[in-house]
Order: structure tokens, then C-alpha cells, then sequence
């Protein structure tokens, strides 16, 4: 539903976006992950219409970006970044603008904006000025503002940005409810999002792809992956981190120390070998004190740092 | 034009959304009458006309309708509604002519409200009612000439001041084209016909012509023309911003 080719956009001498393809399609959530600057924001603009591409061309639902931009943003719901709405308007009049502009009138404008208040919880909210409500509501504005057409395509940047842990959990599970009949394209910040409702994880750096897969194989990336921790009693944890890293697929051991007189052991797979049976027949035939196991599904922080490039790094190399 | 209809009545009722559109009328008919009353001398002239009131017209919307134009573009590029409102599947021109006309509406709502001014020299004498009603005609497509230019600078900044002064100066400029201040600038070095059109784009000239009674074709042509000009530009302008 939605194809990027060869996307790029070039703001002075600084390429924003190099060379970009994707292609999304129904019942896909892409997760879109980078580090500030990396891009995702302009990509997100290029794909609705609001900044004309350099280079490259963006198709959604059939329908080129820059040669019928009408009959695309008919199909696109649009969250922009800040969730950007009129201060002096109430979110029963600015809904109803939107009812407008998209082409509802009388008994089936009201119907849409009551369903979408419904779900994004603005039932309180309704009459008061946009300006004088909680970051929260705000959003919730602008995601109800983005779905109320019912659009085959979502696009969100960062749709859960100043929500609090309940409004997150009700703003996925609209997501994750919407996600079978829509391609949704949602940037965000949080990792966690990630694992939650993304079917696929895209992370771009300096305008560039530098990763496309499934949030289970970017975490098979990550050297915690596999990675098995144990708690023991510090006087026992010399002995075990040898015993450890006599194991055949552990490739490292490293230990770090707790306040209340435990220790923490980690230990590494080789190339992604699972470790847990292993390292628990050891800790049974050894009798070890162990506190507390668990094997980790691997860290995205982790494969994120590892392929981005650090804030001070793309400053240095941008002076020279 | 079904989808300019939205983008008007938005734009529209957000002057009243805000004390905005009150503090502006209350300005603008107060200064309509100290201008008319106390430096035109409406009593004093012993004249059943309004000539004195519609004189100062050009004057007083050099700096009100400027300060509505200010806002039409600057604002919703500073607080982000822009990328809101161009996503939006409504063609860049309606979106362009519908916040025009509302601002053009709520103007033409202003200077409706000077209707007391009217009833009391009907009260005083016997004016001719023709020479008035073509008089607020010219004035309101005058306002409209105003508004154009303003929108169109307005597009180009994310700064409401900016937008404001560069706004007086221009519409400043097209208001005294005739006069020496500005020709001789162009005396000096451009050929009479150049000098003559620019001294043709004098907003006075223009409105003076109206202000008789007379609506001629060509004054009226002018002013449809440089708003159709200046909205063309304002499309342009907003357009351009896409390719960053």
C-alpha cells in the first residue's frame, strides 16, 4: 500500500534522507527508529505530501504522492510531529473541520467523530480549547483527527510521545485493533513500542536504512541474545564464572556486582546458541544458590546503539 | 470550489474564536470615526458626503488590514497547523482562496459596521446614497487589494512581525505609487511607459476614481487583477516551501 523508491531530500548541503526504499503493506505496522535527525520525520513528510521529494518517488494505495497528491491524502491519516492542531478551536470543532475537509457532512460527520471521541477517550475533553489541555489530550487529538476518515494508511509521528503508561497501553491497543486492515507507519522513540505492536522494525541513520527486519531478528542482532543471567551468593562466584566459561557455546562471562552481598553473572552465546539448558543442568549438577535465572529474548538499546551513530560522531563528521 | 467552502468557514469563525475580531472592530470604527470626525472635520465641513470618511480608508488599512493579514500564513507555520493543513486532500489553491475570503469576509464585516456614519448624514442632509454605496464598494475591493498583498507576504515568514512591517512598507508603496516620493525613483533611469504603470498601481488613484461614483471597468479591473496577482504569488510561495 504504501511504496517508497529512492526517496531523497536534501535540505543546504545536508542529505536528510538518501536513498530510502520501502514498501509497506496491509497489516504491517512499521516501527521507524533512529536517532534524532536520522531522518524519519522527512521521510514521513515526503509520504504525505507536505515537502516535494528531491529525488525518488512515494505511492500510496496506487496513487503517486507528487502527481495526484488529492487522491493519496484522501487515503492517509496523518499524525504530524507535535501533534500540531488549532489552539483557539475545541476538539468537537476541530474534529468537525476535519469531517468537513474530508467530505462528511450532517448524520455521517457526527457519527465519525463520535466514534472516533469513543476511542481515543476525548469525551471530557470535547468542548474545552485545544490550548488549555494536557500534552495527553493533545495527542489524542491529533490521533483521533489522523483515523477519523478510517484511512487505509496511518501515518504517526511518534504517536505516543508525552503519554502517560495507561494513555500509551490505550493508544496500542487502538493501534495493534486497527492494524489488520491498514498499513501503519508509526516513528517513535521507544524501544518497548517496538516490541509491542510493530510487525516490522526499520531503524534509519543519517538518512539511510541501516536495518529492516522483524523486532525478533533485530533482538537476534543484539549480543544479549540468548544471553543467560544467574544470581549467586558472592563467595560462589569466582567458581561458577569458570565453570561457566568452560561451557562449549558461551563465548563470555561477565559479572558485575549487587548491594545485598550477590552477584550477577552473564553469560554470552556464541553466535546465538541457546544457553539455558545448558547453564541450568550446571547449576544443578554444581549446586549452586542460585537466586534467580532468566535467559534474555536480547535488547533493541542495544542493536540500536550498535548501528546508529552517536549525536557527537555525525557532528564531527559533518565539520570536516 | 466545494473544498474551499471548509478552509473559509474555519478561517472565519477563528476571528471570533479569540478577542481578536472583537478588538479589531472596536479599532477600526474608532479610528474611523476620530479620523473622520476630529482631522476630517465632518461637522465643521457643513457637507452632506462622506468624502472625508472614505478618504482616510487607504490610510487606516495600510496598518488594520495588515495586521490581518499578519497572521494568515505566519501563524499556522509557526505553531506546525501548516503540515496539518497540506496534508490535508484539498488542493493548495482552494486552501489559499479560502482563508483570503474569510479574511476578505471578516474585513468587509468591519467596515459594514460603519453603517452608523451613513444613517447619520442621510439624517443631516441629503447626500447622494449612489456616490456612498459605490464609495464602500471601492473601499471593501480596496481592503481586498490590501489583503492580497499582506496574505502573500504572510506566506513567506513564520514571523508575524516581519510579516506585519514588510506589509505596511509594500502596501504602503502600491498606495503612494503615484506620487513623487516613488516615481522619481524610476524617472531617473525607466522609460515613461514603466514609469506610467507603476504610477498606474497607485491604490489612491484608483479609489479616488471609484469614490466619484464612477465604477469604471479598468479600476475595477485593476484591483481583481492585482488580488488574482498577489493570491497566485501566495500560492507559489507556499508551494515553494515544499521543496525546502
Amino acid at each position: 500500500m504504501i511504496d517508497i523508491e529512492g526517496l531523497t531530500k536534501k535540505f543546504g548541503p545536508i542529505a536528510a534522507v538518501a536513498g530510502i526504499d520501502l514498501k509497506v503493506s496491509k497489516g504491517e505496522v512499521l516501527g521507524f527508529l533512529g536517532p534524532n535527525g536520522a531522518g524519519k520525520s522527512t521521510t514521513m513528510k515526503m509520504v504525505t505530501g507536505y515537502l516535494a521529494p528531491d529525488a525518488g518517488r512515494v505511492r500510496v494505495c496506487g496513487f503517486d504522492v507528487e502527481l495526484d497528491p488529492i487522491s493519496a491524502q484522501r487515503t492517509i491519516g496523518y499524525l504530524p510531529e507535535g501533534a500540531p492542531a488549532y489552539a483557539d478551536m475545541t476538539p468537537r470543532q476541530f474534529l468537525g473541520f476535519i469531517a468537513h475537509v474530508r467530505g462528511f457532512t450532517g448524520k455521517e460527520a457526527k457519527a465519525r467523530i463520535h466514534a472516533v471521541v469513543g476511542k481515543t477517550e476525548l469525551e471530557l475533553v470535547l468542548d474545552q480549547p485545544i490550548d488549555t489541555l494536557s500534552k495527553g489530550f493533545k495527542r489524542r487529538v491529533g490521533l483521533a483527527q489522523a483515523i477519523l476518515h478510517d484511512p487505509p494508511v496511518l501515518i504517526m509521528d511518534e504517536p505516543t510521545d508525552g503519554l502517560d503508561p495507561n494513555q500509551k497501553y490505550a493508544v496500542r491497543a487502538l493501534l495493534k485493533a486497527m492494524a489488520p486492515d491498514k498499513a501503519i507507519i508509526i516513528s517513535t522513540h521507544l524501544l518497548e513500542e517496538v516490541e509491542a505492536i510493530c510487525t516490522r522494525a526499520v531503524i534509519i541513520d543519517r538518512g539511510r536504512v541501516v536495518a529492516d527486519g522483524t523486532p525478533s531478528q533485530l533482538l537476534a542482532r543484539s549480543r544479549h541474545h540468548n544471553a543467560v543471567t544467574l544470581i549467586l551468593p558472592a563467595n560462589q562466584a569466582e567458581m561458577a564464572k569458570n565453570k561457566l566459561k568452560n561451557l562449549s557455546d558461551v563465548s563470555a562471562v561477565e559479572q558485575s556486582a549487587r548491594i545485598n552481598g550477590t552477584v550477577e553473572l552473564t553469560a554470552f552465546p556464541k553466535s546465538g546458541a541457546l544457553l539455558i539448558e545448558n547453564v541450568s543442568a550446571l547449576a544443578l549438577a554444581e549446586k549452586w544458590d542460585v537466586r534467580e535465572m532468566y535467559a534474555e529474548p536480547g535488547r533493541l538499546d542495544e542493536v540500536f546503539r550498535a548501528i546508529t551513530t552517536h549525536d557527537a560522531t555525525r557532528a564531527r563528521e559533518s565539520r570536516s | 470550489m466545494k473544498s474551499v467552502w471548509p478552509i473559509f468557514a474555519r478561517e472565519f469563525a477563528s476571528y471570533f474564536a479569540t478577542p481578536l475580531a472583537y478588538v479589531f472592530i472596536v479599532i477600526f470604527l474608532f479610528a474611523m470615526g476620530a479620523f473622520t470626525f476630529y482631522i476630517g472635520h465632518f461637522y465643521e465641513n457643513g457637507v452632506a458626503d462622506l468624502s472625508v470618511f472614505f478618504a482616510y480608508h487607504p490610510w487606516l488599512y495600510l496598518f488594520l488590514v495588515s495586521a490581518i493579514s499578519m497572521r494568515l500564513w505566519a501563524e499556522e507555520r509557526r505553531t506546525g497547523t501548516m503540515e496539518l493543513l497540506l496534508t490535508l486532500p484539498v488542493p493548495l489553491w482552494a486552501t489559499v482562496l479560502g482563508k483570503y475570503l474569510a479574511a476578505w469576509a471578516f474585513t468587509g464585516i468591519a467596515l459594514a459596521l460603519t453603517f452608523p456614519i451613513w444613517i447619520t448624514v442621510n439624517y443631516l442632509g441629503h447626500p447622494d446614497n449612489g456616490v456612498i454605496l459605490a464609495s464602500y464598494f471601492g473601499s471593501f475591493l480596496m481592503a481586498g487589494g490590501y489583503l492580497a498583498i499582506g496574505a502573500c507576504i504572510s506566506a513567506a515568514t513564520s514571523n508575524q512581525v516581519i510579516a506585519f512591517v514588510v506589509s505596511v512598507v509594500v502596501c504602503f508603496l502600491f498606495t503612494i505609487s503615484g506620487a513623487p516620493l516613488v516615481l522619481d525613483v524610476f524617472r531617473a533611469w525607466a522609460p515613461l511607459v514603466l514609469v506610467n504603470a507603476v504610477s498606474s498601481f497607485s491604490f489612491l488613484t484608483h479609489f479616488a476614481a471609484i469614490s466619484t461614483g464612477v465604477i469604471d471597468l479598468r479600476d475595477l479591473i485593476f484591483f481583481v487583477s492585482l488580488i488574482a496577482l498577489f493570491l497566485t504569488a501566495n500560492v507559489v510561495l507556499v508551494d515553494l516551501k515544499k521543496t525546502g
